[in-house]
């Protein structure tokens, strides 16, 4: 677990290298912040409510651009060849990059709590399902990174790793409003599949082991078909 | 050290490399080479885990390289063809954070990070952007990060490839200084590379061994035949076949080239037992003839 943690420390300060990681964070907060500000004042209610609804589908565009770097570069390169022949596993490699995009995601939030202190000075702001928000917001991008973090080891191409990422992201996140589409007996497996339901549970405050567990599956299911594609590359 | 056996691998239905077992002993300076595509990479590649074989096993001091490849890792320092380094670090970042990966402790590691920018000359550029610097430079610090924790056995994939003459002796002389204690395997497709540096070469073509040997019998083995060009104005071809056709130990005479401005080339094949050389400038200086050119070709595969 060392070595993962040497490879995560390279990976995210590699984020900071380049200029991508302050434009990904500047169009982050521009357009969560211009949705959120737009109708907050005609509702005039003091929650985030309206943050967190869009969440997922900001997620699942940005998230894909800040993953996609983190294999397909390497194989492109090649330094994927001296990174792997170093005394690291094929776990220590995939651990230490997922929690590096793990981490840009939060530093990412950060910047989105300035949000609830406007807000809590405007009125009376219910901080639980704020929490809850963040909490499910550092789920659902650890589930997103885990997918984006597979989409790019699929291929050297960034582009191509970006498109994947987003596509399977973009699903996930809308699948629950195009539901009149499938037979009735599928609802209930679909409505399951929905990233966003379980996001929402989360962000109204409630923490159900359903929905923690279903985050995990994801990032478990990414992380190891990550596994199984880097193996199948030897 | 290492003992390669029967080690195949296919890529579809294409076979890269075919059965070949070979055994490297300890201390030795092995030389893989072999014409482009003959697989030198491919088995680099396996000995050193990044791809694993299709059949056969390769086992680094009683290690397999199935089970315990972690450990074989941790003795093994390679340098990949073309030295992909992390483009965007620099020097000294990317030495640092190959320190902390092959695991040397924190308070011998600026030491240990000093002592290689000496040996491969690095000292000026350790705060060079890695994508800035020339090839050879590139080559340079990966030759750094390969022996950074003075591994056992080092494995270098074309160390001098798209290095210039004066880089190609600086990377031969640090080659040859870790050698002396080192095993070292490194693949070309250049004779001379392997003459100046190795003490045992194995020849690969097609995914086969076609000669395994000491360097000195594979010269003597290889050398039955030199080859030595010749450029002159004012020549015919035939004229020359004919003036050069009775020296001792030439046995083939070609035309290479009757190119620009009436220069013409031919190919002299001799045996190698003599030198033919002081003949033909003799025999060249009757006629008149105007010598423009005259080597002995370097040998490469």
């Amino acid at each position: 677990m060392r070595q993962a943690i040497h490879i995560f420390k390279k990976e995210f300060g590699a984020y900071f290298l380049s200029p991508i990681a302050y434009i990904v964070i500047a169009l982050f907060l521009l357009v969560t912040g211009w949705f959120f500000f737009a109708g907050f004042f005609i509702y005039n209610r003091a929650d985030l409510r309206n943050f967190f609804n869009l969440l997922p589908l900001v997620f699942s565009f940005v998230i894909p651009a800040i993953t996609m770097r983190l294999y397909s570069e390497e194989l492109n390169v090649g330094s994927y060849e001296i990174l792997i022949t170093m005394p690291v596993t094929y776990l220590d490699v995939i651990v230490g990059k997922f929690m590096a995009g793990v981490a840009f995601v939060a530093v990412m939030l950060v910047p989105t709590l300035a949000y609830p202190v406007s807000v809590s000075l405007l009125g009376d702001l219910d901080w639980g399902p704020v929490m809850g928000g963040y909490i499910g917001g550092l789920l659902l991008g650890s589930a997103y990174c885990a997918i984006g973090i597979f989409a790019s080891s699929l291929t050297r191409n960034q582009i191509i790793a970006f498109m994947a990422g987003m596509s399977i992201c973009f699903i996930l996140t809308m699948i629950n409003k195009m539901l009149f589409f499938f037979p009735e007996a599928a609802l209930g497996v679909i409505g399951y599949l929905a990233a966003d339901n379980h996001f929402q549970n989360i962000a109204k405050g409630i923490i159900d082991s359903r929905d923690l567990l279903y985050f995990l599956s994801i990032v478990f299911i990414g992380l190891y078909s990550t596994h199984l594609v880097m193996q199948e590359k030897r | 050290m290492i003992q390669v056996e029967n080690l195949t691998k296919y890529y579809g239905d294409f076979c890269a490399v075919d059965q070949i077992s070979f055994d490297i002993h300890r201390g030795e300076i092995l030389g893989l080479l072999g014409p482009n595509g003959a697989g030198k990479t491919t088995t680099l590649r396996m000995l050193t885990g990044y791809i694993s074989p299709t059949a056969g096993d390769v086992r680094v001091k009683n290690y397999s390289i199935d089970e315990n490849l972690l450990e074989i890792k941790k003795l093994i320092g390679y340098l990949p063809e073309s030295a992909p380094l992390y483009h965007d670090m620099l020097v000294y970042d990317y030495l640092d954070y190959v320190a902390r990966i092959r695991g040397i402790a924190k308070e011998n590691k600026s030491a240990r990070i000093r002592h290689l920018a000496d040996m491969c000359g690095l000292n000026e550029i350790m705060h060079n952007v890695i994508d800035e610097l020339s090839k050879g430079l590139k080559q340079r610090v990966g030759l750094a990060h390969a022996i950074m924790n003075d591994p056992e056995i080092l494995i270098l994939d074309e160390p001098t490839s798209g290095l210039d003459p004066n880089q190609i002796v600086e990377i031969r002389e640090i080659i040859k200084k870790i050698g002396k204690e080192k095993t070292v395997v490194l693949s070309t497709h250049i004779l001379s590379e392997v003459e100046a540096t190795c003490d045992r070469i194995i020849i690969i073509d097609k995914g086969k061994i076609v000669a395994d040997d000491s360097t000195e019998a594979i010269k003597q083995s290889e050398g039955d035949e030199n080859f030595i060009s010749v450029s002159l104005l004012n020549a015919e071809f035939k004229n020359v076949e004919d003036a050069l056709n009775g020296i001792d130990g030439i046995i083939k005479i070609d035309q290479i080239d009757n190119g620009d401005e009436g220069v013409l080339t031919v190919k002299l094949t001799s045996r190698s037992s003599l030198d033919p050389r002081g003949d033909i400038y003799r025999r060249i200086k009757e006629t008149d003839w105007v010598l423009v050119e005259f080597h002995r070709e370097s040998r490469t595969l």
